[in-house]
């Protein structure tokens, strides 16, 4: 990794000086940055896509709505917003998995799934999961039985995708919150399934907001 | 362009580093800097209307690939983002770079884009199409992979995007649907796929009827 191709100013000098060069010219409005990163680091989160899930395992109508218009289903949470124009759910059955993927960038719906995580981002997500779908998840601890189909959803054009997974046994008599506990940011990807031992924990990892 | 972006399906590459459910996705960002990369993305996309997002996944796309591989995500799109803002003459690359204090690479040259095609009637669910044998030497939302390739259409968007071979190069671009159109695993990957299926969003201009 050396050659004048790659001798740069440090990332965080590139990225201070596009900042500085647009501020001179005042174009930047005020708090612009600030609000746009409050949006990034705290509206658009998981937890919303998990209180969509939940919805839809307790009300059969709005569960049909989100299948059929999941942008209007969002909505109705208030989930809008860019990455999150064209909001379609995928529906895993007990032998269907859904897994989403962006292999040219890193396209996600923003509003109900977050930004996307760094794994997501990755070369060998990007690369492996198309072709090599069964052992990629495997390998990050999703071990299909064979019987279960995988289809991977490629986000290649501005429909953006959230996965709904069938509610696991075991959830029976569970209130909203504590189903959205174990809907995590990997479950509406489509790399994990939900765990009914997780629910309702509320600490640890998941308090972290998968 | 059959670019270096362009990797799904692309083999040699190892683990993902992630296992499902073991990690918070809070904090969103993990270095200072990281929030301007989406911040000063979205001021130019959606604030200043200076360029769009598929120019801005072009601009990423003509970063140097020894540049592309070495750089960390949102290291890409801070490059990306600066390009166009030179390319469309707001900023100044020598500007960027004395602020910066040393280099400042920015993307490759562009070409002209291409328009979209004569509109064609529209495909409906259940149509057999087949990927256009289109070798385009700019930007282009159709994956390799799926090149010439034959599916089902599974659903058409009841929103129409611009053509992004266009609108990537800053031209004026034809508003199309696009389809979810699923391939079948073994048309893609032979005997070696491990998906069932795999469903890649594609505009109208990419299909022909099969």
């Amino acid at each position: 990794m050396s050659g004048p191709i790659l001798e740069q100013a440090p990332v965080a000098d590139r990225a201070r000086a596009l900042e500085a060069a647009l501020r001179r010219r005042h174009l930047v409005p005020e708090g612009f940055v600030e609000d746009f990163t409050r949006l990034m680091e705290q509206d658009w989160a998981p937890e919303n896509g998990a209180r969509v899930v939940a919805r839809a395992w307790v009300d059969p109508g709005y569960r049909d709505l989100l299948l059929k218009d999941g942008t209007s289903a969002c909505a109705q949470f208030g989930y809008v917003g860019p990455q999150g124009e064209y909001i379609v759910a995928l529906e895993n059955t007990p032998t269907l998995q859904n897994v989403i993927v962006c292999t040219l960038c890193s396209c996600t719906a923003w509003p109900v799934l977050g930004l996307p995580p760094d794994w997501y981002k990755s070369f060998e997500y990007r690369a492996r999961v198309v072709r090599e779908s069964r052992s990629v998840l495997r390998e990050m601890g999703l071990d299909l039985p064979p019987e279960v189909d995988i289809r991977v959803w490629d986000t290649t054009a501005e429909t953006r995708y959230m996965v709904l997974p069938f509610r696991p046994a075991g959830t029976e008599g569970w209130d909203e919150a504590k189903l959205a506990s174990i809907v995590t940011k990997d479950v509406l990807i489509g790399i994990a399934r939900p765990d009914p031992a997780a629910g309702g924990t509320g600490g640890g990892l998941r308090g972290g907001g998968y | 362009m059959d670019g270096i972006h362009d990797l799904g399906g692309v083999q040699g590459f190892g683990k993902v580093a992630h296992k499902a459910n073991s990690v918070a996705y809070r904090p969103v960002f993990h270095e200072p800097w990281e929030h301007l990369a989406y911040s000063l993305l979205f001021l130019g996309a959606d604030t200043l209307k200076v360029f769009n997002v598929d120019e801005l996944r072009h601009a990423i796309e003509r970063l140097d690939p020894r540049q592309y591989f070495a750089s960390p995500y949102y290291d890409r799109i801070v490059a990306g983002t600066a390009s166009l803002y030179v390319e469309k003459g707001v900023l100044s690359h020598a500007e960027l770079e004395a602020l910066a204090g040393g280099r400042f690479a920015l993307a490759r040259p562009q070409g002209l884009g291409r328009p979209a095609r004569e509109t064609r009637p529209p495909f409906e669910v259940g149509d057999r199409v087949r990927v256009a044998g289109a070798f385009v030497p700019g930007h282009t939302r159709m994956p390799g992979y799926v090149r010439g390739k034959h599916g089902t259409i599974l659903h058409r968007t009841g929103v129409k995007w611009p053509f992004p071979d266009a609108a990537g190069h800053g031209r004026p671009a034809a508003l199309e649907p696009t389809y979810h159109v699923e391939f079948k695993g073994s048309d893609l990957w032979g005997e070696t796929a491990e998906a069932a299926s795999v469903v890649v969003d594609l505009w109208e201009g990419y299909l022909d009827k099969a």
